[in-house]
């Protein structure tokens, strides 16, 4: 925590250092009826917000005086396979101002579309494509909602939690079609599971003596 | 005029008393009739491409760091006249240093089959050699040599300066060795 750039204001004994608490009450009074819940938590500030004031929240963020979070860090998604609402989708925004950190947090069902935010922050685009090419979450309003980083034609959403881990085909050069080629998946050998437990785990060593003669 | 003394020895009989001009219809003769005449010639050919491997410019993740220290001063390729280029055209040896993706195994097809023959494959680090820590992976070839034939492999994650250099000069020793290309 020393060397944390805004170290000013971290408490390292812990406790909830005062800029933190006044602009997590600041925000609670001025959003009022916008958020779902707020925490603060490791001197992290976090807002849960529905999808239908994502915008609203977003643009008050990053133009009130008092927040100036200019700065769009990241856009991810998470996928929490056993909740009600599976998925959520995580902003985290930076005010250089300030020197503040905030993460917005949207709960969000299977195929339930998200307001895109292209048009408050333009670093928005890429992110949103890739939280749609990762997790299948659209974004309503995107300009260019194609995927980003997976294979061309490539079918499902990989880091769903229910996406089979080594995929659905594997790519090969073809010599006779002189190209490469798709098939399927052919593991010569089957996943290995690594077992971490110690070795001398279990034992019970015998202490001769009771040490008496070390 | 000189002209060097016959080289002696149980193939050369019967051609003592040969003139010149005899000499060099006999080995006219052979070549028309055979169509190739077995010399040293294959060991300078060897020597030379050996001497003048140009690799192409292609990292693919962190192996590719470690390329660079090997063509840095301290390893310092160019002592072995191994210069990186960045054209498929100009190289003829194709150095698969990263991670292998799905998406990537098109081009990299397509780059070597760009190059000019003969030409040759270093695969470099573990990613390259089998698919390594992403070999369960959904988007990853599972070894470049089921995309392109491959002549040495160099193991590590990622492999050190020193063993991308030790595949390279054992490569120039399996040039220097190779008598018949074959693709």
């Amino acid at each position: 925590m020393e060397f944390c750039a805004c170290r000013i204001r971290l408490n390292t004994n812990g406790f909830m250092s005062v800029d933190m608490v006044s602009l997590k009450s600041y925000l609670e009074d001025r959003l009022k009826g916008k958020l779902l819940s707020t925490s603060h938590i490791n001197n992290e500030l976090n807002l849960v917000v529905s999808p239908l004031h994502l915008l609203d929240v977003l643009a008050f963020l990053r133009d009130d005086s008092a927040c100036q979070f200019v700065q769009l860090m990241d856009v991810c998604g998470v996928d929490w396979a056993g909740r009600s609402v599976r998925f959520e989708v995580v902003y985290h925004l930076l005010s250089i101002y300030k020197n503040h950190r905030i993460r917005v947090k949207v709960p969000v069902e299977e195929d339930q579309p998200i307001p895109s935010s292209v048009n408050l922050f333009k670093a928005a685009g890429w992110w949103e494509r890739e939280v749609w090419d990762m997790y299948g979450i659209p974004f309503s309003g995107h300009p260019d909602l194609r995927r980003i980083l997976t294979d061309y034609n490539f079918e499902g959403f990989p880091l769903r939690k229910d996406f089979p881990l080594t995929g659905h085909y594997e790519v090969r050069y073809d010599k006779e079609q002189g190209r490469v080629v798709r098939e399927d998946v052919n593991l010569q050998q089957a996943y290995r599971t690594f077992d971490f437990e110690m070795p001398w785990e279990g034992t019970h060593t015998v202490i001769k003596d009771g040490g008496n003669n070390g | 005029m000189g002209i060097n003394p016959l080289p002696q020895g149980p193939l050369f009989n019967g051609l003592e008393n040969k003139t010149q001009d005899e000499l060099l219809h006999l080995v006219h003769d052979e070549i028309s009739h055979k169509g190739f005449l077995l010399t040293n010639v294959d060991k300078v050919v060897g020597w030379a491409q050996g001497g003048s491997l140009w690799p192409l410019t292609f990292g693919l993740a962190c192996c590719a760091v470690e390329m660079m220290h090997t063509a840095a001063s301290r390893y310092d390729l160019d002592r072995f006249g191994v210069v990186f280029r960045p054209s498929p055209r100009q190289a003829d040896l194709l150095i698969v240093a990263g991670t292998l993706t799905n998406k990537m195994a098109e081009p990299l097809r397509l780059l070597y089959d760009q190059m000019a023959d003969p030409k040759w494959v270093i695969s470099m680090g573990s990613c390259a050699n089998g698919g390594g820590y992403y070999h369960y992976s959904y988007s990853v070839v599972r070894g470049c040599d089921r995309i392109i034939p491959v002549d040495i492999y160099v193991p590590g994650c990622p492999p050190t300066a020193e063993a991308l250099l030790y595949g390279i000069l054992r490569l120039q020793d399996k040039i220097k060795h190779q008598r018949v290309y074959e693709r």
